[in-house]
């Protein structure tokens, strides 16, 4: 078992939940509390990743973060190294390809607030971020839970993308759906499989444990 | 804190201008879409309209004209909608306290038993929405909106999701607490009988069109227009003559009867009117009335329905086959004088039941400038 990679893994999906899930709560939220012609347009472009092939989405983000281009550039000036195949890259890149799995469930959540407990919270005299923290936040919480899961199991078995942008370095790059990828292809079957079973336990139980919580919060809250 | 509103709106349309009176309980009474909600909507700064004026004690809460506009949360109100919109993932307690974050926590949960206590629905602070009946829901929307010492109680359909009984007991429970916290209320109801209830003002709305507005007892008697009237569940509507008028007293003619009346204003002609069917009064024949009867009509009963406590009865006055007068007489006047079809009875339409609408009577000219 490659514990190395198994620990790459774990450590890019937990960084881009960190980076991805205040992205996706606000960008939630400003969705679904706004109607403006633009919209569909602005929502279509986050849904993209759910239809672009991963090696299309790969190709024009190691063209973006490469050295010819601004933002490449830029990051070598201030980091000292390039964007591209690096760590730093695949959380970039793994933050935008997880766009719609963290988006779209936590849009949901908000748009599921009925108008009226909103405009309630007004007549309280809320404030907006009174209102955000106490009653939007903890209303929407079972669609962000869902956002975070989807994300982080997306994350942990995400390979065209990653294999684009961050390449095969050992420790840096090198994720365990890389590391399969590899072993597989050195006929080494027995690592292959034995780290897409360790993958698939990690997915399932968090999804399932998720969604189980999920369903008796819901169930709770409709009671 | 008297509210004066301007309302104006295109699509839906909204059309009002009125004064709704300090301390007292306003019904904004029509049917279902006719904007009763919006303008409940506009008062709290929920919902921005293309004109609006809005006046509460002397204070300007929105004035369009001049691009004002106090938000929702700044405006000392409280409102409790149709489905109370409690905040599932708190508490009793937890909702009303909401409503006193700018307490210290300590004043805030004092405060808050006290509303729970006003509202009448002490000892479910650990409670739920979830866990808490129609009524118990309504008891806490309400302890909630009044935990700000609203100046404006704003009340949308608040009893349409409770049944009867419990329903009877809220409005028992809201007129106590109207007495206790003295707030200017408006409530939103399709309900004639919920509004002839609860409020001592009436504003009857229509397609976004104020009809009538006025002290509750004198709208429900005199409706202004045969809209109002209907919206007051008035059922007979007739045309007839305005023969002469004497000071406060005026003649109908009404085919071969003559009705006293009182005077609609300073125009004779062709008048519509109209008598609500508990007002049409069944004359029995064993009593020894002799001349004293007021407008007596005779007519023929054509139908008959019991429903309910009560019976609907259909009468074809005397001279005027083709009408129809509608009567409603409780079921047990029916057991003490029975009534069938084809009988000729004697009914009483008092003077001071007939409502002659102003906006129904056609001018007619003076004989002498008749050419």
């Amino acid at each position: 078992m490659d514990w190395q990679t198994i620990n790459l893994s774990l450590k890019l999906a937990t960084a881009t939940l960190i980076v991805l899930l205040p992205l996706a709560i606000g960008v939630g939220y400003g969705l679904a509390v706004t109607r403006w012609r633009a919209k569909p347009w602005i929502e279509g472009l986050l849904a993209l990743p759910l239809v672009l092939p991963p090696t299309v989405i790969g190709f024009y983000l190691m063209i973006a973060m490469g050295g010819q281009s601004w933002l490449g550039q830029w990051y070598e000036r201030l980091a000292g190294s390039t964007l591209a195949f690096s760590f730093n890259g695949l959380v970039v890149a793994s933050v935008i390809f997880n766009i719609p799995f963290a988006v779209q469930p936590i849009q949901r959540a908000f748009e599921g607030i009925a108008p009226d407990i909103r405009e309630a919270a007004q007549c309280c005299g809320l404030t907006f971020r009174q209102a955000f923290t106490r009653i939007e936040l903890p209303l929407a919480w079972p669609g962000i839970l869902s956002a975070a899961v989807m994300s982080f199991a997306h994350t942990l078995g995400e390979f065209g993308v990653v294999l684009m942008v961050g390449g095969n370095i050992p420790g840096e790059t090198k994720t365990v759906a890389i590391a399969i990828y590899d072993r597989a292809q050195a006929f080494d079957l027995a690592a292959a499989g034995s780290m897409s079973l360790m993958l698939l336990a990690i997915s399932l139980v968090t999804i399932a444990v998720s969604y189980g919580y999920v369903e008796r919060l819901m169930r709770r809250r409709r009671a | 804190m008297s509210i004066e509103l301007e309302l104006r709106h295109d699509g839906p349309v909204l059309d009002l201008t009125a004064t709704l009176p300090a301390g007292e309980i306003t019904a904004l009474l029509g049917p279902s879409g006719s904007g009763k909600t919006s303008i409940l909507r506009a008062i709290a700064g929920l919902l921005r309209l293309d004109h609006e004026r809005v006046k509460v004690g002397g204070e300007i809460w929105s004035d369009s004209a001049r691009n004002q506009h106090l938000p929702a949360r700044l405006r000392q109100v409280g409102f409790v909608s149709q489905n109370y919109a409690l905040f599932p993932h708190l508490t009793v307690l937890g909702n009303v306290e909401t409503a006193l974050l700018a307490l210290p926590p300590n004043e805030r949960r004092e405060r808050a038993r006290n509303c729970l206590d006003l509202a009448q629905i002490a000892g479910l602070d650990d409670r739920f929405p979830r866990e808490l009946s129609g009524g118990q829901k309504q008891r806490v929307a309400l302890a909630r909106a009044i935990a700000r010492e609203p100046r404006v109680l704003l009340l949308d359909e608040p009893f349409s999701a409770v049944d009867r009984t419990t329903r009877k007991q809220l409005y028992v429970e809201l007129l106590c607490l109207h007495e206790r916290i003295a707030a200017t209320m408006v409530l939103v109801t399709h309900d004639l009988d919920e509004a002839a209830q609860l409020a001592s003002h009436l504003c009857l709305v229509q397609d976004g069109r104020l009809l009538q507005a006025g002290p509750a007892r004198e709208v429900l008697a005199r409706p202004r227009s045969e809209a109002a009237a209907r919206l007051l569940d008035m059922a007979n509507f007739f045309d007839g003559n305005l023969e002469a008028a004497d000071g406060p007293r005026a003649v109908l003619r009404w085919g071969p009867h003559v009705l006293r009346a009182r005077h609609p204003g300073p125009v004779l002609g062709t008048a519509r009117w109209s008598i609500a069917p508990g007002n049409v009064l069944l004359v029995r024949p064993d009593k020894p009335w002799s001349g004293h009867l007021e407008n007596p009509v005779d007519a023929t009963v054509a139908e008959l329905i019991p429903l309910g406590s009560e019976a609907l009865v259909w009468l074809t006055p005397e001279g005027l086959p083709d009408l129809r007068l509608q009567m409603r007489l409780p079921l047990r006047a029916l057991t003490r004088f029975p009534l069938r079809p084809e009988q000729v009875v004697t009914v009483c339409l008092r003077g001071a039941d007939l409502v002659i609408f102003a906006d129904g009577v056609q001018l007619r000219r003076p004989a002498s400038t008749d050419i």
